[in-house]
C-alpha cells in the first residue's frame, strides 16, 4: 500500500516538474471531456424544452388538415371536396362523442394598427374552445363568446407581444385596433408561453372569432385546419377514427376512396421533434467522443517522450531493485493522474460553458450528474487505455540497456 | 556451495554477445570466489570483461552460461521479478557515473531503494536514509541536489544509496572513474573504512594505484582470469 502511494507521489512529482507539458498534455481531455458535456446538455436542454411544449400544448390535441397525406404514391391533386369549411368543424363538433372541444382555425396576416403605431402579424379566427384546447391563458379582460362567432363581432384577443409593441406597459382591452383596415375592439390580452420548439414567438398573435376573420378579413369560405381535443389521452385514437368516419361522410366519399384530409396529433409531432433532437445529442455526443480520443492519444505521445527522455531514470530505478511492475504502475498512474486532472478541469469548464449558453444566450443546457460521471469515468479509461502501451515500453526496458542510454 | 562465508562463487560462468553476425565471447568461463569481509579489486585493460563480470555478479544482466551463487542461492534460474528483488535486497552497486536521479535530494536519492523494499526489511526508512548519509559524511548536504554537489559528494552519496538496504555485497563499477585523484582517494577511503566495518567490497578499476587499497587483486584478459 505504502508503496503504491510512494509510486503514486512520483508520479505526482513528475507532472508538477514539466508544469507546461502536463497541462499541453491535459488540454485535450480537457477539451474532450467539457466538449461530449457541454454538447449533450444542450441536446438535452432541446429536449427538456420540448417535453415542456407538449405539456403546454395539451397532449389530447387532434390537428386534421385538408389535403391528401398517402393514397399509394399517387397524388389526387387538389379535388373538389379538397378543403374544409366551418361546416367540416360543426358536424365532428355534433356528432363526435369522443371529442370535447373543436375549433376551425382560419389563419390570416396583416398590418394591425393601434396605439399609435403598426405591427405586422399573424391573425388566427378561431372559436371560444380554442383557448382551452390550447391551454392559453388570460392576463386582461376576457375571450369572446359563440354568440360573438355567430354574429362575426369584431373583436380580437391580443398575444401578449402584440399588446407590449402597440400598448406597452398598459391594459389595452376597450381599444380600438385596425386590422387591414377593419376596426376591431380589443377585448382581452393572452399571457405570456414564449417561443416554440422552431425558435418562432407564440405571442406574436391576435385571436379573433373564425367567422370574423373568414368573412370579414379574408371575404371566403374555406378554414385552414380544424383543432379538436380527445376526451382522455387513452382515446386519442378511438377519437382520431371518429373524426376520420364523420369527415368520410361529410365529404361524401366512397368506400374505396382515400381521405381527402390528415389527421394527427400533437404526441406524433413531438415524438418526431423529439427523437430528431435525440438524433442531435447522440451525433454532438459522438462528435465531442472523438475530441476525448484524440486527447488520449496526445496523452500517449507525450507519456512515449517522456519514457524516452527517462530511460536513464528507468534504467536506476530497475538497478536499485525496482521491479517491471512498480515501472509501468508509475508510468501508467501518471497518465492516469494527468487525464483525471483533464477529466475534472474539462467538467469545470463545461459547468462554466453551460451556465453561459443557459444565462446568455436560447440555447437551454441541462447537465446530468450521469454524463458528469460517465465523462470522468471515460477520461481515466482514456488515461489507463493511451498511457498502458509507453508504460509497458518503459517496464520492459533491460536495466543495463537503460542506463547506457545517453 | 552452501558454504554462506563465500558470498560469491561463479563457476563457468560464460557471456556471449550477438553483435549481428559475429559472436563476441566477453567471459569465457569465470571461476572465482569471494569470502565475506574481503576487499576485492578486479582490475584488467579496457575489453578485458570486467565490467561484462561486474553486471553479472550485480545481477544487471544474465550469463549465457555457467553458474552463479549469491550469499548461498544460485540466482541464474530466477525470473524478472526475483533479479529485481536480489538487487534490491542483497546487492548495493556503485556505478561509475553515479547514476543519482537529477532534480531530487540526496535524501531522497538514497530512500529510493527502500521504495522498492516489498520484505519490509528496514522499519524506518527515513531514518535509515539519513544514518545512510551520514556514515558517508554527508549529514549537512541532505537537502541539497545532485547538481549542486561535487562529482566526489555525488558519489558517497550513491555510495549511501547502496548501502542503506543493508546489502550482502557491495558492488562499484569503476566508481572513480568520472573524479579527479583527491576525489578518487576520499572515494577508496570511504571503501576502506566500510570494509574494515565488515562491508564485502568487490570493485573494478583500472587504476593500479587505487587497486592498493584492496587486499585481493584479480587481474582480466580476454574474458578470462589471468591472475588472482
Amino acid at each position: 500500500m505504502n508503496r503504491i502511494f510512494n509510486l503514486l507521489k512520483v508520479a505526482m512529482k513528475s507532472i508538477v516538474k514539466n508544469r507546461m507539458r502536463s497541462l499541453l498534455t491535459s488540454l485535450g481531455i480537457i477539451i474532450g471531456v467539457s466538449a461530449v458535456i457541454v454538447m449533450v446538455a444542450v441536446g438535452q436542454g432541446s429536449q427538456a424544452k420540448i417535453a415542456e411544449q407538449v405539456a403546454s400544448l395539451g397532449t389530447n390535441l387532434i390537428v386534421v388538415f385538408p389535403g391528401i397525406s398517402k393514397s399509394g404514391g399517387v397524388s389526387q391533386g387538389a379535388g373538389s371536396f379538397n378543403r374544409f369549411t366551418l361546416n367540416d368543424a360543426k358536424k365532428i363538433k355534433e356528432q363526435a362523442t369522443l371529442v370535447k372541444d373543436v375549433s376551425p382555425i382560419v389563419r390570416s396576416g396583416g398590418q394591425v394598427i393601434g396605439g399609435g403605431t403598426n405591427w405586422s402579424t399573424t391573425i388566427n379566427g378561431v372559436s371560444p374552445e380554442y383557448f382551452d384546447l390550447r391551454n392559453w391563458e388570460l392576463e386582461y379582460g376576457e375571450f369572446f363568446t359563440d354568440r360573438d362567432v355567430e354574429v362575426c363581432k369584431k373583436v380580437a384577443i391580443l398575444g401578449n407581444t402584440i399588446a407590449d409593441e402597440l400598448f406597452p406597459g398598459q391594459d389595452p382591452t376597450g381599444e380600438t385596433i385596425r386590422i387591414r383596415n377593419t376596426p376591431f375592439t380589443v377585448i382581452g390580452v393572452l399571457k405570456e408561453k414564449g417561443k416554440n420548439a422552431m425558435g418562432n414567438d407564440q405571442d406574436d398573435i391576435i385571436f379573433a372569432p373564425s367567422t370574423t376573420v373568414l368573412y370579414r378579413l379574408k371575404g371566403r369560405q374555406f378554414i385552414d385546419m380544424i383543432n379538436a381535443g380527445a376526451i382522455s389521452t387513452d382515446k386519442m385514437e378511438a377519437a382520431q377514427a371518429e373524426i376520420r368516419s364523420i369527415l368520410r361522410e361529410a365529404h361524401k366519399l366512397d368506400e374505396g376512396d382515400d381521405d381527402d384530409f390528415t389527421i394527427t396529433n400533437q404526441t406524433e409531432i413531438t415524438d418526431m421533434a423529439s427523437s430528431t433532437s435525440r438524433t442531435m445529442t447522440l451525433l454532438l455526443g459522438a462528435v465531442a467522443g472523438v475530441s476525448l480520443i484524440v486527447g488520449g492519444i496526445g496523452i500517449m505521445n507525450i507519456m512515449l517522450v517522456s519514457v524516452t527522455e527517462r530511460t536513464r531514470e528507468i534504467g536506476i530505478r530497475l538497478s536499485i531493485g525496482a521491479r517491471a511492475s512498480d515501472i509501468l504502475v508509475q508510468f501508467l498512474s501518471e497518465a492516469v493522474v494527468l487525464s483525471l486532472i483533464g477529466g475534472i478541469i474539462g467538467i469545470l469548464l463545461a459547468l462554466l460553458v453551460s451556465g453561459i449558453l443557459n444565462n446568455f444566450t436560447d440555447l437551454r443546457t441541462v447537465i446530468k450528474p450521469l454524463i458528469v460521471f460517465l465523462a470522468f469515468a471515460f477520461s481515466g479509461s482514456v488515461g489507463v487505455f493511451f498511457g498502458f502501451y509507453p508504460a509497458r515500453k518503459a517496464a520492459n526496458l533491460n536495466p543495463i540497456d537503460a542506463l547506457r542510454y545517453e | 556451495m552452501e558454504n554462506v562465508e563465500n558470498v560469491i562463487v561463479t563457476k563457468k560462468l560464460t557471456k556471449v554477445y550477438q553483435m549481428g553476425a559475429v559472436r563476441v565471447h566477453a567471459l569465457k568461463g569465470i571461476d572465482m570466489t569471494v569470502r565475506r569481509g574481503e576487499f576485492v579489486a578486479i582490475m584488467g585493460a579496457s575489453g578485458s570483461g570486467k565490467s561484462t563480470l561486474m553486471n553479472m555478479l550485480g545481477c544487471l544482466d544474465q550469463p549465457t552460461a555457467g553458474d552463479y551463487f549469491l550469499d548461498g542461492k544460485n540466482v541464474n534460474s530466477l525470473d524478472r521479478n526475483e533479479y529485481a528483488e536480489i538487487r534490491n535486497q542483497k546487492i548495493g552497486f556503485v556505478f561509475q557515473g553515479f547514476n543519482l536521479l537529477a532534480r531530487t535530494t540526496a535524501l531522497e536519492n538514497v530512500e529510493l531503494p527502500l521504495m522498492y523494499d516489498r520484505l519490509g526489511r528496514i522499519k524506518e526508512p527515513h531514518k535509515a536514509a539519513k544514518s545512510a548519509l551520514e556514515r558517508v559524511g554527508l549529514a549537512d548536504r541532505m537537502d541539497h541536489l545532485p547538481n549542486q554537489l561535487s562529482g566526489g559528494q555525488q558519489q558517497r552519496v550513491a555510495v549511501a544509496r547502496a548501502l542503506v538496504t543493508q546489502p550482502a555485497i557491495l558492488m562499484a563499477d569503476e566508481p572513480t572513474g568520472n573524479l579527479d585523484s583527491l576525489n578518487s582517494i576520499e572515494i577508496f577511503g570511504l571503501f576502506q573504512t566500510l570494509n574494515q566495518e565488515g562491508i564485502t567490497i568487490v570493485m573494478v578499476t583500472h587504476e593500479r594505484d587505487f587497486a592498493d587499497y584492496a587486499e585481493r587483486i584479480i587481474e582480466m584478459r580476454d574474458g578470462r582470469i589471468r591472475r588472482d
